[in-house]
């Protein structure tokens, strides 16, 4: 009964959607206020249609209703009630439920919060938000309803073991968070086209949302990278899989749009291009779902690929890309164009920034994707790793950083960069004795790129302190945007720190080792003292015992575990890992070689938390920026930019 | 990106506006190729049957990674069942599975030739200094041209040859010694039996 109650719920919520994106985009283009009025009552009735079936979903999950195909196939009668909720996104059609959600959320949330937007303006925002929530709707009904029934089954085949971590659990809400985030630029960009009209109050409402969206994917990806780290058993935190990619490609979009947005707010400048970037932000995403569930590239970790239904995700994916790509080459050019802006300035250094990030995604996209060009034309097969993706990603992401440093502390429209000269150079030189302190004499050896990565990273984070700094010593006030952004590119900086670090100096071995012998790696001494079987709630496994020990003193005990699930019966790493600041102990056991024997991964990596830290500072920067007060200004002042004004403020055409 | 849109040249930067358009449409048509191929030319981009599997086995030569100087090459095999390993440093997967091929070094059942695909020669050194080598020889295969006579999609991948110089099984993806047991020994201990048939 509740199944039922479930799938009708998402029937009357696709309808709910139509009804938002017919009265919102037909209401605006014929001018009817009534029409317009009905897509925020409409919006908010999709989101709780949606709700009402992820609640069935659970419910369904947590009373194991093995009658559900998809609970049967995604969870079992041993697994435990965090897993079960969590089992409702283990696979493709609750996912896409969830993809669902959150899109109807932030749709409601964008209605709560438009008020104050002109009329037209806002009902054709909804209306396209609500587009999306059509199509994906119907492709949930109409190929994936995750309430199919069958028979009753005495038990479910359980949920992929991989999945079953708290990281996991909360990795695919962060990210889709950040995913479907990027819808809001698209909606505000296609709204913009379709008025033909972009100003600076269009950017000031679209900027909160933009770095909301980043912020989520940031955090989301973060969090991917850490389970990774720990649990796939390798000691990695990042393979350029292309799942991987998937999701960096819209970050790498999105951090650009934010930028671009930040000029277009402030001078009205690069108009199109942030239009452009919108568009790309969420293209990117709709790809990284398409590539992800369609297995048209190999990835490790495609947990719900079918190509029976990407044909229907392709071609959602061309009507919404190709479609506001057209609409973009036909209202772009009418915007009007951009004043000229000095050399020296910050939005030439934003300029700089936007390329390198969009030839930085360009590699991306090109590595992930070759493989099937490659297939498509005839030309062979190959496959695109590390080797390539190491080089080519660093080719413009190092002048990129070290930019920043540099680009923080420019003034708008006209910078004297030779007044800063002084602490630029104090800043560099700071950097580079960082480098050679850390590096030189606290590793004992330095590459050149070691050195250099090293300098930058640590030049980026004395130059993002100094600048509220340097701010509150001059009394000036300092506003949430500018402390916001400081934060967010002091992380940039601990995260540059952390990938030079922990690449250059991390020691890995694979060794086999039986009960009492010890192998000394990177002057810590691990020592299996010995292996014990273990058991969950739904696996069986063995522990391992390491003792590690630094000279004399003892160090840490780590437990690592290799499971194996009782119904799927895959094997399962679970890394011993003792964190510390400056390093990662970090041991895994590999294969049972008999006799008491086991290969064991050890691994020590320094620094390697600074990736994970420096992506959640610049998370917190988002988040700082988010609340700066001009947003709230701009939300809750009633029409305080009428079309006119907005008109006037905006840049001359010429 | 900046826009220059005067007048005389609008209908270029009308063009030009549509550029993304036409990438993007590109693109898509590319993903529906494979798409179709996926689903009605039983593409599999995972595990690739290999057409070799009952062929003979190209012959490789190729400069060994121990000394470029040297050429090794597959035939000083020939006449006894040996193991093709394709690998990389670069690979996590290979990484994974070099315990497991260590195993089958040390049982000695046959000899193991690694084939170090696209890869920089000092780091692969070092790489098998530190972790054991299981390799009789490894081939260096810079440019991947001998992979590609091999039909290899990705790395790890490993080739059974018999004795009699035909491909008997490829494994894509990291071995394990389940996997070891399960699909290589038996074809192993089937050449072992046809040679013992015959002997007598």
């Amino acid at each position: 009964m509740i199944p039922e109650l479930g799938h009708f719920a998402l029937v009357l919520a696709f309808l709910m959607a139509l009804t938002a994106t017919f009265f919102g985009l037909v209401g605006a283009w014929r001018g009817q206020s009534a029409w317009m009025a009905v897509a925020p009552g409409a919006v908010a009735g999709q989101w709780v249609f949606v709700s009402l079936g992820f609640a069935c979903l659970t419910y369904a999950f947590i009373t194991h209703d093995f009658s559900v195909v998809y609970v049967a196939h995604n969870s079992n009668s041993q697994l435990p009630l965090l897993y079960r909720v969590a089992g409702v996104w283990g696979a493709h059609e609750g996912s896409l439920l969830l993809w669902l959600l959150i899109l109807s959320s932030w749709t409601l949330a964008v209605a709560y919060f438009s008020g104050s937007l002109p009329e037209r303006f806002r009902a054709r925002v909804l209306g396209v938000l609500a587009l999306i929530g059509t199509s994906f709707m119907a492709f949930l009904l109409w190929t994936s309803s995750p309430f199919a029934r069958q028979p009753m089954a005495a038990d479910g085949a359980d949920l992929n073991p991989l999945l079953q971590d708290p990281a996991l659990a909360l990795h695919p809400p962060m990210l889709y968070a950040g995913y479907v985030g990027t819808s809001i630029a698209f909606a505000f960009a296609v709204a913009a086209l379709l008025e033909g009209r972009l100003d600076a109050a269009w950017a000031r409402w679209t900027r909160p949302w933009t770095t909301t969206a980043w912020l989520f994917l940031t955090i989301g990806i973060a969090l991917g990278s850490w389970w990774a780290y720990y649990v796939l058993g390798w000691g990695g935190w990042w393979f350029w899989d292309a799942v991987e990619n998937a999701s960096f490609m819209p970050w790498l979009a999105s951090t650009a749009l934010i930028h671009s947005l930040a000029v277009t707010e402030k001078l009205g400048l690069f108009k199109s291009w942030t239009l452009l970037l919108a568009v790309f932000a969420f293209s990117l995403s709709l790809l990284g779902t398409f590539l992800v569930r369609s297995g048209v590239v190999v990835s490790v970790h495609a947990f719900a690929s079918d190509p029976s239904r990407g044909i229907f995700i392709l071609a959602l994916l061309a009507f919404f890309i190709i479609g506001s790509l057209i609409l973009y080459a036909w209202r772009a050019p009418t915007l009007g164009s951009d004043a000229g802006f000095a050399l020296v300035s910050r939005e030439s250094f934003l300029l700089i920034n936007n390329a390198l990030l969009v030839a930085a995604a360009g590699v991306v996209l090109i590595g992930t994707l070759m493989p099937m060009f490659m297939d498509a034309f005839g030309l062979g097969k190959i496959s695109v790793g590390p080797p390539f993706f190491n080089v080519a990603f660093l080719i413009p992401m190092l002048p990129l950083v070290a930019l920043v440093g540099v680009g923080m502390h420019a003034g708008w429209k006209q910078a004297r960069l030779g007044a800063l000269q002084n602490r630029f150079l104090t800043l560099g030189l700071a950097g580079l004795a960082l480098a050679v302190l850390v590096c030189w004499l606290g590793f004992g050896r330095a590459g050149l790129l070691t050195l250099l990565g090293f300098a930058i990273g640590a030049f980026v984070c004395l130059s993002a302190a100094s600048l509220p700094i340097a701010r509150w010593r001059r009394g000036e006030h300092l506003s949430l945007g500018v402390l916001g952004m400081s934060v967010a590119h002091l992380g940039l900086g601990l995260f540059t720190v952390g990938v030079t670090v922990a690449q250059t100096y991390k020691v890995e071995r694979d060794i086999s080792l039986g009960a009492g012998e010890s192998y000394t790696l990177a002057g810590y001494d691990f020592r299996l003292v010995g292996t014990r079987p273990v058991t969950g709630p739904n696996w069986d496994g063995v522990e391992a015992t390491v003792a590690i020990r630094e000279g004399a003193r003892e160090v840490t005990v780590l437990h690592p575990q290799k499971r194996v699930y009782r119904v799927q019966t895959n094997p399962m790493t679970q890394a011993g890992i003792a964190v510390g600041p400056t390093r990662d102990l970090f041991v895994a056991m590999g294969e049972d070689l008999g006799a008491g024997r086991w290969s064991l991964r050890l691994q020590y990596k320094p620094f390697i938390r600074f990736i994970w830290l420096g992506a959640l500072t610049m998370a917190l920067g988002g988040l700082l920026s988010v609340g700066d007060r001009r947003y709230r200004r701009a939300a809750t002042s009633k029409a305080a930019m009428p079309a006119e004004a907005a008109l006037a403020e905006g840049p001359t055409r010429g | 990106m900046a826009e220059e849109l005067t007048s005389p040249n609008a209908a270029g930067a009308r063009a030009r506006a549509l550029v993304p358009a036409v990438l993007f449409a590109v693109l898509l048509g590319v993903c529906g190729v494979t798409l179709y191929k996926i689903q009605h030319r039983g593409l599999d981009l995972h595990e690739i049957k290999s057409p070799l599997i009952g062929r003979p086995a190209p012959v490789f030569r190729l400069p060994s990674l121990a000394d470029p100087t040297v050429m090794v090459s597959n035939e000083a095999f020939a006449g006894r069942p040996y193991l093709v390993n394709v690998w990389g440093t670069w690979c996590g997967e290979c990484r994974a599975e070099h315990g497991v091929l260590l195993e089958i070094a040390r049982r000695a059942e046959l000899p193991l030739v690694g084939l170090d695909w696209r890869d920089e020669r000092g780091i692969a050194g070092r790489y098998l200094a530190t972790l054991g080598n299981p390799y009789s020889v490894v081939a260096s295969d810079d440019d991947g041209r001998v992979a590609i006579d091999w039909g290899v999609y990705g790395a790890p991948e490993t080739f059974l040859v018999g004795a009699d110089g035909q491909i008997k099984h490829k494994h894509v993806g990291a071995l394990s010694i389940d996997v070891w047991e399960r699909d290589f020994v038996p074809h192993l201990k089937a050449g072992t039996a046809a040679v013992a048939a015959v002997a007598p």
